[in-house]
């Protein structure tokens, strides 16, 4: 028996969520003494799979497929369970994959659970805890069908090295015209951007920063840590950041290891879509202000000021730790 | 043009989240039950489609009755009828099962969903509903224009958007960006006696498959106390040697 994994690349190389589903994939095949095979699209070095516990590769390569398609996607993914005779199927949490999973889950007849923070409870029952009321709680989720998809959210699990020697086989899923109905006319990424999605660190602003203008703060802080920008809703409504870049209840979740709260008053909305970051650190003017209370580390103080001053610091912390 | 606004009751943004029963149910008492947000943008976009271009829009929902009152106040805001599948929805492999009995009933041209519920997360209602149909799907759907029977539509993607194109009959997971957010319609007088008079059909579930089952609930570990710190130096030293994540 298999355990079938997505893994996602893009230019031909595996994102890093590619590297944490074949680590949870493992886990799950572990608990069941089942193997992993990956599909990948397009990929090279499929072989590095194999650090993460990956036994068996299957690559499709078609150029019709270099511009990611939830249906064509879902569809070549759901012959390959089929093929291999997989029980269960992981995901990551990104947005092609949410795209692709309840697409994957009709086809297959498959229960999916997406937000999956840990390896299953259980096996028998398939039992996986997640998230759930924008990550106020958690749910014990229970699959009751045969086959199982688990969509891992991001950071939740980590990378787990496991070696072993990774077989690689070209597929060719049939495809058809027909699944192609939806079709990509434009892609619109910014270039060389940490996305929020895939951020091990995010730095968020907030109301408090008074403009658009002073944004270029923020974006020095996130350069030097590698880290993604994000904000508050209102920040996104004034249109001084893109919508995108909105985390919370209503905008993105943060999933990130360290998550940076700079004028950002920490409203119960935007707490809910932050709290599966590992460690908070809140920067306000404002010693009352909620966040606080929801932080690992908090410093009070103008943002203005400190702002600056951290960067200098993690620079100089940089050129001394490289 | 017909559509369809798939419309979820919620526990208000603000809500505490509680359980009961053993942790094995959400508490819903002193809980204000809203429009699902994501589908709040969906049925607003849906009455510029019904102002600008001629569309009927239906909402549906499926839960017990005590859902009337979100499902008014989507009536309020513009949707001509409602449709009720009485029953509790247990999952979204369910839910999707009793709205696709409704579309094809009702031969939608669009049915719009909501990204996600921010109740239970689940993200694969329009998804399934979609596939189950054999109808064109778009996730995360923060654009929509439709001329004739052909739709464009953007999503977010990780780390930007992209711009597809589809036919008509459509699926759309949407959420924020659908429409500005102060062009969301609050029901007015009118509208809410209005709502009164429209009709909510209530339906009986058809068989459909309950995928996964919610055994138990808890809530997040309690937070440690913040650690206040006075400079940059002590903050850099502590997020290295301490919560290591520099
Ligand atoms: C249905 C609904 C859904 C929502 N969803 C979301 C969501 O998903 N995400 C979200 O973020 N919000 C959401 N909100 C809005 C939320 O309730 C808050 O209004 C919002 O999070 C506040 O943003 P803010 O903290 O940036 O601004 P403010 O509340 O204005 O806070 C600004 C903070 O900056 C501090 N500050 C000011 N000047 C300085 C300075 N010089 N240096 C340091 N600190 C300074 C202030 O002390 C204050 O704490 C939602 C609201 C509703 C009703």
């Amino acid at each position: 028996m298999s355990i079938l994994v997505y893994t996602e690349s893009e230019n031909g190389k595996f994102k890093k969520n590619a590297l944490e589903v074949a680590s949870y994939a493992k886990a799950v095949a572990d608990q069941m003494a089942a193997s992993v095979t990956a599909i990948s699209f397009n990929a090279s070095e499929n072989e590095s799979l194999g650090t993460y516990g990956v036994s068996k590769v299957l690559n499709v390569s078609n150029d019709t497929l270099k511009t990611f398609n939830a249906e064509a996607y879902a569809k070549a993914i759901a012959e390959a369970a089929e093929k291999e005779g997989a029980k269960v199927v992981v995901v990551s949490s990104s947005a092609n994959s949410k795209f692709l999973a309840p697409i994957l889950a009709a086809k297959l007849k498959a229960g999916y659970v997406p937000n999956v923070v840990e390896a299953p409870d259980s096996t028998e029952p398939f039992k996986v805890k997640r998230t759930a009321f924008s990550n106020k709680g958690f749910a014990h989720t229970a699959i009751k069908t045969d086959i199982k998809i688990v969509g891992v959210s991001t950071n939740a699990f980590g990378l787990k090295e496991d070696q072993t020697d990774a077989s690689v086989a070209d597929f060719s899923p049939e495809l058809k015209e027909d699944d192609f109905s939806v079709e990509s006319v434009e892609v619109d990424k910014v270039a060389g951007k940490v996305s929020i999605a895939d951020a091990e660190i995010v730095v968020s602003g907030g109301r408090g920063l008074k403009g658009p203008e002073n944004w270029e703060m923020i974006e020095e802080l996130a350069d030097v840590l590698g880290a993604a920008t994000a904000c508050s809703k209102p920040v996104s409504d004034m249109g001084w950041r893109p919508h995108a870049e909105h985390v919370g209840q209503t905008g993105k979740p943060v999933a990130a290891n360290l998550y940076l709260a700079i004028g950002i008053s920490g409203a119960i909305q935007h707490l809910a879509g932050v709290s599966a970051s590992k460690t908070k650190v809140v920067i306000n003017n404002d010693p009352e202000a909620p966040f606080f209370k929801a932080a690992d580390y908090g410093i009070v103080g103008d943002a203005f000021e400190v702002v600056p001053k951290l960067t200098e610091k993690l620079k100089e912390f940089k050129a001394e730790n490289e | 043009m017909k559509i369809l606004v798939c419309i979820s009751s919620v526990p208000d943004t603000t809500s505490k989240i509680n359980f009961t029963d053993g942790d094995t149910k959400f508490d819903t008492s002193g809980v204000q039950f809203v429009i699902n947000p994501n589908d709040e943008f969906g049925l607003t976009r849906a009455m510029w489609f019904k102002e600008k271009q001629g569309a009927a829009v239906h909402i549906a929902t499926v839960g017990e009755a005590g859902v009337e009152p979100t499902m008014r106040k989507a009536l309020a805001i513009g949707a001509d009828e409602g449709i009720r599948v009485n029953a509790v929805p247990t999952d979204g492999y369910f839910v999707a099962g009793q709205l696709a009995e409704i579309v094809k009933k009702g031969e939608y041209d669009l049915v719009i969903g909501g990204r996600e519920s921010i109740d239970y997360n689940g993200g694969m209602v329009p998804g399934i509903l979609a596939s189950m149909l054999g109808m064109n799907f778009v996730n995360t759907c923060i654009g929509l224009e439709i001329e004739g029977d052909k739709a464009t539509a953007i999503r977010e993607i990780d780390g930007g958007k992209e711009t597809v194109k589809a036919d008509l009959p459509l699926v759309i997971g949407g959420q924020k960006g659908l429409v500005e957010e102060s062009d969301l319609k609050i029901p007015n007088m009118r509208g809410i006696m209005m709502a009164r008079k429209k009709a909510l059909n209530v339906v009986d579930p058809v068989d459909a498959t309950q995928a996964t089952e919610d055994v138990s609930f808890d809530k997040p570990a309690p937070k440690g106390q913040v650690k206040m710190v006075e400079s940059v130096d002590e903050l850099v030293d502590l997020l290295h040697n301490e919560a290591k994540v520099i």
